[in-house]
């Protein structure tokens, strides 16, 4: 029985579908491409993004080896009698002492990390090292020598015996390649030298920055690294192997939530796609399901055959994406690195892992996706008494439209309530939340308010507009489906881009406030190696040509052994001219007397709860130096946090003179490229540093911008893409259905042009309608995005901008498409003769 | 003699096989590089003069402590135990200040042989000297690496090694004079008088302490065999490896004797030393030294065939060696870099048991499989 039962459902099913086939294939196939979209979309992301943490978990892993305990101190790290203590802990087995540097190179922006190591003690905690030295171990002892990973040798273009520049200071300094050492020892790119040459070569004697310890066995190795803890120097920290390799995905983690979420968002609207398409097919096909119901079909048959329709659309939309997606993915990483243009993790050769567990969760989730948008029409057609629905007319949508205020209130209430909700563990899921509720709630609203706006409409006594406005009116459940894919895609589609340019704006203004002058000098970003002395500085600021100078330092600390270090910054010649200088969101007053004041970036407060007024305790030269935040500013550059003292604070605290960046206002008359030349020449021949007029660099950094929020562009032009061809599809078929009524309009004495108007209008009304709740809710949802999803994700906060022309032309191009899409529909219905159409309805 | 060649000589390279091959390897581009390194050269008429020459020689490129020997468990159990210490010198630019320029480094190998467990319990470190972690003292024996060390006491050796999986905590005390080999402790390596290392051995050692294998641990007693050896170039361009036996015999008596091999496996040069029972020290040259291969046995990990049972004449004597195991295969890759058969034999003269002691055969290894 029950066999039987399936297999007639099957049938029925199979029957349905192909006769859509036939009448509408190309509704079916952009149903099923909206479900792809989505699936295609998650998957890339997913496997992207998996495939670059994968690699750079790798090759952390590589980096640390098989430690216990790393202990980390910042550049300038600590004395080596702790290593020597270390190494005679009775509880460790072996201690590894390390100086790992982002050393500069000249001409070029990025750094090559170097690793001075004593061989013998890391191939302890490395085999594979010592397998891929070999015979070269010994050769390592050359002081001016050093090993390049493979991938290092790739990218500088060097062979074995070539020669290596490299910047120490402000000059050059060579290094003898003995050797490329093989991407099993290090699959990243970085220099391997012994740790006496490091130590000599970058002035670092008696000085450490890492020691990788192992325990021995039964050591209980939480223990020991608490322990430890307490006993380090100030600065220094007992950090969990772990704590590194995660640390790679917790850089690109809000990143690639987002976009996961974006995937969601599409997916979100390939269901109510799904949802509306199979809305309007129900309703064309009412008779023909009325009369497979009186031919004996019972309710759950049709039910599951209409929810089979649209898992079947689903399961091809699911393949499809998987397909697409898996191909996107690996475009992606053949074309860009696996960062998905975030610029945040170095390029490491990628390849693409496909894991089955992960593909098959999207593959459900876009067939559940699609099942659950047919469910709703599915019950309703099912539900119908078999004599009314062949009568025609949309019934029962109307009644359920019209209760349905209530609940979408509630969800608009919990919606905003969502939206005040913490981030859970730095992700700001909630806010998601929070825009799927809004947003659903919105759409329940959507009848009610429309039945009110209409009802306040005059009756202008024009036939063609009262027409309209009675025909919207009266079939409110059908206009709803209509507007709902409207209003899914368009707020979404609104929000997407008042966040976005929300986001360029302040950028863009804090670029600004931080580039004031008319050059920047750098050195390579984040090296350890390369600086300008104060003598280097006083030559800089001499060049003709140049009025005024300002030079910044600025170095890593690490202030929490669970966290990314974070950066300190050094600018300013005094405290005043400090917080003159800075995108202040937030300050108070500091008095001379007082701690020296800090400024603390949005993130160092939001991570690390610091407040205004607080003692911040700054690990500097080897003691924690107190400070007082005295201002939160604003840091689009950097994720995990910057702190900012003055030049002199700094200076004080530490002894250290020396720059690392810079910024030149030019005199009137001067020649920005002459000037350039000469800052060249003057005393720093050889060194890498980079020369950039601030608009340069403005320009560079928008760009970039506008390269990482490239795929929101792309998922923005596509949930128009998808908005359109749900009005599209509306019209048309609600013209198909309605072919009885225009008929009788004819008879009645409406001319054919009338008609057309009249659906013209409708068209009109119905994507004006949906244009200012889309609008409206857009508006809405965007202040979740800005405030919440943006804040909890990247903490920093941005200041609402609305791009209004953007904003316009978007409308009044939806408003125009759903007009013609309305007309070119009419026309088609009204090309049978009106005789033959009421006749159909007899 | 001991399994670590000389490694700094250059013209040795060409035909190298076996120990230190990695180690000599990487030398030689070092000294190719680098400025002729001063080492001070090892020349006949020097008298060894103690306790400074049990200490370390850190003018001369290659020095080795070697102790070998059988024990007996309180159960009973015969186990042979060997315990090395190498210093090398490579040739660098001293004048670095970093406390980490490796101006000596140090290198132990250590082992059990085991016959229950049918191979060796065996580990290995390798150290850069410097900062207190890794230390070879000059005026006495005292070398350290991390916690292994070998110190001379009050006349006593200690050596306490706390390996991966095994431990030794012994003292080994001296029950009779030095004995010099060669030359007065000059002893020749090659037919050229500058292939050659100053060397003296303590024969008889009684010895004492405690072992652990795994999660055993056991008291031992037994007699061991002391070789200190130094040098700057060990071993001749055609030398590939050599054969050596230190044998505690009956009575008090001791034989050392060793034969370096070239390619075609011959004897390129032989030596070696008998004390009898009543002091009388004999220097055997290369006539008096012939060294026949027996059985072999091939490792099941390396497959290199090394032969375990020999027939060595000494003279007028022939002693016939079979070993406590046939897989004593030590491997130290990681450090020296070579592949080689140490262990525990036993020595028979006309079938009947006359002493124990350890033989070492290095350079059998196809020189493929090596580094």
């Amino acid at each position: 029985m029950n066999h039987r039962h399936s297999a007639g459902t099957l049938m029925i099913g199979r029957m349905l579908l192909l006769a859509q086939l036939r009448e509408q294939p190309l509704r079916l196939l952009v149903t099923v491409l909206a479900v792809a979209l989505g699936v295609a979309l998650g998957v890339s992301v997913y496997l992207v993004n998996g495939a670059a943490l994968n690699e750079f978990g790798l090759a952390t892993k590589r980096l640390v080896g098989e430690a216990d305990v790393i202990v980390r101190g910042s550049r300038d790290g600590f004395a080596e009698e702790l290593f020597v203590r270390l190494a005679q802990n009775a509880a460790v087995s072996v201690a590894s002492p390390v100086i790992e540097l982002q050393v500069a190179l000249p001409a070029r922006r990025d750094t090559l990390k170097v690793l001075g190591v004593d061989p013998f003690r890391a191939a302890a905690l490395q085999p594979a090292l010592m397998g891929d030295l070999g015979g070269g171990i010994f050769q390592l002892f050359r002081s001016d020598g050093i090993y390049l990973s493979g991938a290092a040798a790739e990218e500088l273009q060097l062979r074995r015996g070539d020669t290596l520049q490299i910047v120490v200071g402000s000059a050059p300094k060579p290094l003898k390649v003995l050797g490329i050492l093989s991407a099993a020892a290090y699959p990243q790119p970085l220099g391997l030298m012994d740790i006496a040459s490091v130590q000599w070569a970058f002035n670092q004697i008696g000085r450490l920055n890492r020691v990788d310890v192992r325990l021995r066995q039964r050591v209980d190795v939480e223990g020991f690294r608490l322990s430890l803890s307490r006993v380090l120097p100030v600065g220094v920290q007992a950090i969990a192997p772990q704590v590194e390799r995660d640390r790679a995905a917790t850089v690109t983690r809000a990143y690639r939530v987002n976009l996961n979420m974006l995937a969601l968002v599409a997916l979100w609207t390939g269901a109510f796609l799904v949802f509306s398409t199979q809305s309007l097919a129900v309703l064309r096909r009412q008779r023909s399901l009325a009369v497979l119901r009186a031919l004996g079909v019972t309710r759950g048959q049709l039910r599951r055959a209409l929810v089979g329709e649209g898992v079947a659309l689903g399961l091809a939309g699911s393949l499809l994406g998987l397909v697409l997606g898996t191909l996107i993915a690996a475009a992606t990483l053949q074309l860009l690195t696996g960062d998905l243009g975030s610029g945040q993790l170095r390029a490491v050769s990628t390849e693409l892992h496909v894991a089955p567990l992960p593909l098959l969760g999207f593959f459900m989730l876009g067939t559940i996706v699609a099942g659950a948008g047919a469910w709703l029409p599915a019950r309703s057609a099912a539900g119908r008494a078999p004599a009314a629905a062949l009568k025609g007319g949309d019934g029962e949508y109307t009644v359920v439209a019209r209760k349905s205020w209530q609940w979408g209130a509630m969800l608009m209430g919990l919606g905003a309530l969502l939206a005040r909700l913490p981030p859970v563990s730095g992700l700001p899921i909630f806010g998601y939340a929070s825009i799927a509720v809004l947003l659903f709630g919105a759409v329940l609203l959507v009848p009610t308010w429309t039945i009110r706006v209409l009802r306040l409409a005059p009756r202008t006594h024009r036939v063609v507009l009262d027409t309209a406005v009675a025909q919207l009116r009266e079939n409110i459940g059908l206009s709803t489906l209509s507007l709902a894919s409207i209003i899914a895609s368009f707020s979404l589609m609104v929000a997407m881009a008042i966040m976005v340019y929300s986001f360029r704006m302040s950028f863009d203004h804090w670029l600004g406030k931080l580039l004031p002058a008319d050059l920047q000098l750098r050195e390579p970003p984040g090296n350890d190696t390369a600086f300008w002395s104060a003598t280097d500085q006083a030559h800089l600021a001499s060049v003709k040509g140049v009025a005024r100078a300002e030079f910044r330092r600025s170095r890593q600390l690490l202030l929490d052994s669970a966290r990314a270090p974070v950066t300190l910054v050094a600018r300013g010649a005094d405290a005043l001219r400090t917080s003159e200088e800075l995108p202040l969101v937030r300050s108070i007053a500091w008095s001379a007397g007082r701690a020296q004041p800090a400024w603390i970036s949005e993130a160092l407060q939001d991570l690390y709860g610091y407040r205004l007024g607080d003692s911040i305790n700054l690990p500097l030269a080897g003691r924690l130096q107190p400070f007082m935040v005295a201002g939160i500013w604003r840091d689009y550059a950097r994720m995990s946090g910057t702190v900012v003292i003055s030049r002199q604070a700094y200076f004080d605290a530490t002894g250290d003179a020396g720059a690392n960046e810079g910024s030149l206002w030019l005199q009137a008359q001067a020649n920005s490229t002459e000037v350039e030349a000469a800052l060249r020449a003057c005393c720093l021949r050889g060194s890498s540093f980079e020369i950039l007029t601030s608009a340069a660099l403005r320009e560079h950094s928008l760009k970039i911008f506008d390269r990482a929020f490239a795929i929101t562009y792309a998922l923005e032009a596509i949930a128009v893409l998808i908005g359109l061809t749900g009005v599209s599809f509306a019209a048309s078929s609600t013209a198909l259905a309605r072919r009885a009524e225009f008929g009788m309009l004819r008879h009645i004495g409406m001319r054919r042009q009338q008609v057309i108007g009249m659906l013209a209008t409708e068209g009109m009304l119905t994507s004006v309608f949906g244009v200012v709740y889309g609008l409206a809710l857009g508006g809405a949802l965007s202040l979740v995005l800005v405030y919440v999803v943006n804040r909890q994700s990247f903490n920093w906060s941005i200041d609402l901008s609305v791009p209004y022309w953007q904003l316009a032309v978007l409308c009044v191009t939806l408003i125009a498409a759903a007009a013609i899409t309305a007309i070119a529909s009419g026309r088609a219905a009204m090309s049978q003769d009106a005789v033959r159409a009421v006749r159909e309805d007899w | 003699m001991s399994c670590l060649r000389d490694y700094g000589a250059p013209r040795t390279l060409g035909s190298l096989r076996g120990l230190g091959k990695l180690v000599a390897a990487c030398l030689f581009t070092l000294i190719a590089a680098a400025a002729e390194p001063l080492v001070a050269p090892v020349v006949p008429g020097r008298t060894l003069v103690f306790p400074a020459d049990d200490g370390s020689h850190p003018l001369f490129r290659t020095e080795w402590w070697y102790v070998t020997g059988w024990l007996t468990t309180e159960q009973g159990e015969t186990l042979g135990f060997q315990i090395t210490f190498f210093r090398s010198k490579p040739a660098i630019d001293d004048s670095n200040p970093s406390a980490f320029t490796p101006h000596q480094l140090l290198i132990a190998h250590c082992a059990i042989s085991d016959p229950k467990r049918g191979r060796l319990w065996q580990d290995q470190r390798i150290r850069r000297a410097g900062l207190g972690l890794a230390e070879a003292a000059v005026g006495d024996t005292n070398v350290s690496i991390d916690r292994w060390s070998l110190k001379r006491n009050a006349g006593d050796y200690t050596a306490a090694i706390d390996a991966e999986d095994f431990s030794f905590a012994l003292t080994l005390s001296p029950t009779q004079v030095a004995l010099l080999n060669g030359d007065s402790g000059y002893s020749r390596k090659g037919p050229e008088p500058q292939a050659a290392s100053y060397y003296y051995s303590l024969p008889h050692l009684r010895v004492g302490g405690r072992i652990s294998r795994g999660v055993k641990a056991d008291s031992v007693s037994g007699e061991a065999w002391f070789d200190h050896e130094w040098s700057s170039e060990y071993l001749d361009s055609e030398a590939v490896g050599w054969d050596w036996i230190g044998i505690n015999l009956e009575g008090g008596a001791a034989l050392m004797a060793f034969r370096i091999r070239d390619q075609q496996g011959q004897a390129r040069w032989a030596g070696g030393t008998l004390r009898s029972s009543d002091g009388k020290v004999q220097i055997l040259g290369p006539g008096d030294v012939e060294f026949r291969a027996g059985r072999r046995w091939t490792s099941p990990r390396t497959g290199i065939s090394y032969p375990v049972q020999w027939q060595v004449r000494t003279g007028a004597r022939t002693f016939d060696l079979e070993p406590l195991l046939d897989d004593q295969e030590n491997d130290t890759r990681l450090s020296t870099g070579a592949l080689y058969w140490e262990g525990a034999v036993r020595a028979f003269e006309q079938g009947n048991p006359v002493g124990r002691g350890y033989l070492e055969l290095t350079g059998y290894g196809d020189r493929l499989r090596l580094r």
